[in-house]
Order: structure tokens, then C-alpha cells, then sequence
């Protein structure tokens, strides 16, 4: 599970929204124990494509910075699909870094008129969706 | 030379909490494989058995990435800040 403020949620789906053509990314901050994201930070995509996204370094230290600051952790990287489902593609399986098996992988659908916001846990290859609960909806 | 090293908060745990460790080094590859001597848990995570930097990390000098400069040759100077991140990507 995975729970969201709706503020998070609202920031997730317009960064996606904005870095259009291109895939764009971003970190989640918050409780890792209660699986509770309460801080977005939009990174940018250092690979600057519609098919690939790879957090920019210096985004992703500052954001370790700040939810530091917080007493927080990064427990979740989000990304949008341009063209495709709202599933892990065989590259973001493949990228899953090891470093973080517990981490959350949040998926942006923008190939509909609504976008569609999915959640994940990849670890070992293997792909496991869980529910989203975004607080105040 | 001493050099400071920036560690991310999952590789904290490997150095015994340290945000910040000093180790030695005039190069990268120096200051990586110092790192590895003094912290041997890291040994799997920064860098592969081959001795290459591993692809879930990327490590800085200060605001450039070393895979754009001289990779594990890139030379550090007095004052250098050395950063280790994750590595972040898919498609």
C-alpha cells in the first residue's frame, strides 16, 4: 500500500503533465514504516526522452537533503508513461536498483485524457502492484 | 590526500551512520577502493568485482558526474567535494 496526500498526488500528476513529450520523474518523501508519501519532489530527467527517464544526480541530492531535514526518507521514485499502460516496462524492471528493495515505483499513464496513477514493488525481477490511497479523496 | 566523500543515507549504514566519510585518494578509483578498504561492506555496491563503478551509482565531483569526465581516472583536487548517489532510471 501506498498512501498519498492528495497535495502529493496533485504534484505528481502535473510534473508528469508538464515534462510532456518527454517522460518526466520525480522522488516521494515521507514515513517509510507507514508507507506514507507526504512530500514530492519533481526531478529533472537527465535523459531527456520520451522512452527513458534517469533522475538527475544533483536533484536527487537535494532532495536526500531535504527530507534529511525533515526527519524523512525517500521511500518512492514516480515516472510517466507517454504512450503506454501504467505497468513497469522490461527497463524499469531491469533498472530497479537493489539498493532499494523497499522503495515504491509510482507509474503515470498519460496515454488517455485522464492520467493514470499506479503504484509498484519491484524487487528481484518480480512485479507487484499495490493499492494507492491518496488521503482526502 | 584526504579527501571528503558524501555517502547517500543507504550506504550510511555500511560506514556507521557517517553522512560524511574522509578517505584518500588523488583519483576516483583511489578514493573508491580506500573507501572499500576502510568500509568493506560497501565493496558489492559501489564498485562491480571487476573494479568498475557499479551502474547503480553515480558519484560526483562536485556538480559533474564522473562517467562524463575521466570515469574512475578523474583526479581530485584539495577542496574537491565527492558524492556517491543512486542510480535512478527506467523507461
Amino acid at each position: 500500500m501506498l498512501r498519498l496526500s492528495a497535495g502529493v498526488h496533485a504534484q505528481i500528476v502535473g510534473h508528469c503533465l508538464g515534462g510532456l513529450p518527454d517522460e518526466a520523474c520525480g522522488l516521494l518523501g515521507g514515513n517509510p514504516t507507514a508507507s506514507s508519501a507526504s512530500t514530492c519532489y519533481p526531478t529533472r530527467n537527465a535523459a531527456a526522452s520520451a522512452q527513458l527517464y534517469s533522475i538527475d544526480g544533483l536533484d536527487y541530492a537535494q532532495a536526500e537533503r531535504d527530507a534529511d531535514a525533515k526527519g524523512q526518507e525517500i521511500i518512492a521514485v514516480f515516472h510517466s508513461h507517454t504512450h503506454t499502460d501504467a505497468y513497469p516496462s522490461p527497463t524499469d524492471v531491469a533498472q530497479a536498483n537493489p539498493l532499494f528493495p523497499n522503495w515504491h515505483y509510482v507509474l503515470v499513464s498519460l496515454r488517455d485524457t485522464h492520467p493514470v496513477l499506479r503504484s509498484y514493488r519491484i524487487f528481484g525481477g518480480r512485479i507487484e502492484e499495490e493499492p494507492v490511497i491518496v488521503d482526502g479523496q | 590526500m584526504p579527501v571528503e566523500v558524501r555517502l547517500p543515507t543507504v550506504l550510511r549504514p555500511a560506514a556507521g551512520g557517517q553522512s560524511t566519510v574522509t578517505v584518500n585518494g588523488s583519483t576516483i578509483g583511489e578514493v573508491l577502493r580506500d573507501l572499500i578498504g576502510t568500509y568493506p561492506s560497501m565493496a558489492g555496491q559501489v564498485l562491480t568485482e571487476d573494479g568498475a563503478l557499479h551502474k547503480f551509482v553515480n558519484v560526483y565531483v562536485n556538480d559533474d558526474d564522473v562517467r562524463y569526465l575521466d570515469q574512475l581516472d578523474t583526479k581530485v583536487a584539495s577542496g574537491d567535494e565527492v558524492s556517491i548517489l543512486p542510480a535512478v532510471a527506467g523507461g
